[in-house]
């Protein structure tokens, strides 16, 4: 089955990513594909890399890393969420004047088109978060 | 795009302005216009507030979401469905809306869901 996954929310602000990413592994882990995962409003703060967690947690960022490098799974930041926090890529940080990059480079910044296209060739929208 | 083309609903679930993921939704539902997608929009609990007619949001320096939603027969969005039960709730009819919708009674509103292929929910 082909999914591809909505995530609302951000690692900083309940669990909905952290639940995104275990599915996404336990569905690959199954033969399943996820084709996108696509993030929305708070969500695109998953990939900000300035973000720093607690030594003794897990780093959400290492677990979506994780699923882009071992499994080529597409991580979609939805561009006009992530301007308003602050998570630019370098195209958008010199566009605007912003400074350095701030979102991962597992991250790609895109728009809107990326989760209709997604999931006009997906069998499953799951969302997380919200 | 892919083919067969897939029937979706984008769910509006929050109040207007208490919520950045009520703009999110809306900014949604326009690209499904843009893109052409088989799409209709139901407006869910607190989200049907966001249809509401003579909204200020000028005054908290935000764009106006009425406004926005107003626009959507311009893109092609077929069906506009709001929740009966929330709309009575908030002492609401449908002649304060700022667009033409029709209501969907809570028994009929399982039965609607399971009609699509994808549900987006924000």
């Amino acid at each position: 089955m082909i999914y591809t996954l909505l995530v609302l929310s951000g690692p900083a602000g309940g669990h909905g990513a952290r639940t995104a990413a275990g599915f996404a592994s336990a569905a690959l882990a199954r033969g399943h594909q996820v084709n996108r995962v696509f993030f929305l409003d708070e969500g695109t703060t998953c990939g900000n890399a300035s973000a720093v967690f607690p030594q003794d947690e897990t780093d959400p960022l290492e677990t979506w890393a994780k699923l882009a490098e071992e499994h080529g799974v597409e991580l979609v930041l939805c561009i006009s969420s992530a301007l308003k926090r602050g998570v630019l890529d370098e195209t958008e940080a010199n566009r605007y004047e912003k400074g350095p990059a701030t979102v991962h480079p597992t991250f790609v910044v895109s728009g809107l088109g990326q989760l209709i296209d997604a999931t006009a060739s997906a069998d499953r929208l799951v969302t997380f978060g919200g | 795009m892919q083919n067969p083309k897939r029937r979706q609903l984008v769910i509006l679930r929050r109040s207007p302005y208490g919520s950045s993921l009520a703009r999110a939704a809306v900014d949604l539902s326009l690209a499904m216009g843009a893109f052409e997608q088989d799409c209709d929009l139901l407006f869910l609990g607190d989200g049907v507030l966001q249809l509401l007619d003579g909204q200020s949001a000028e005054a908290i320096g935000s764009k106006n979401l009425g406004k926005m939603l107003a626009s959507l027969p311009l893109y092609d969005i077929e069906s506009v469905l709001v929740d009966a039960a929330a709309l009575r709730s908030f002492g609401l009819t449908t002649a304060d809306l700022v667009l033409q919708a029709r209501l969907v009674e809570p028994a009929a509103m399982n039965t609607l869901l399971a009609g699509y292929d994808h549900l987006f929910s924000c």
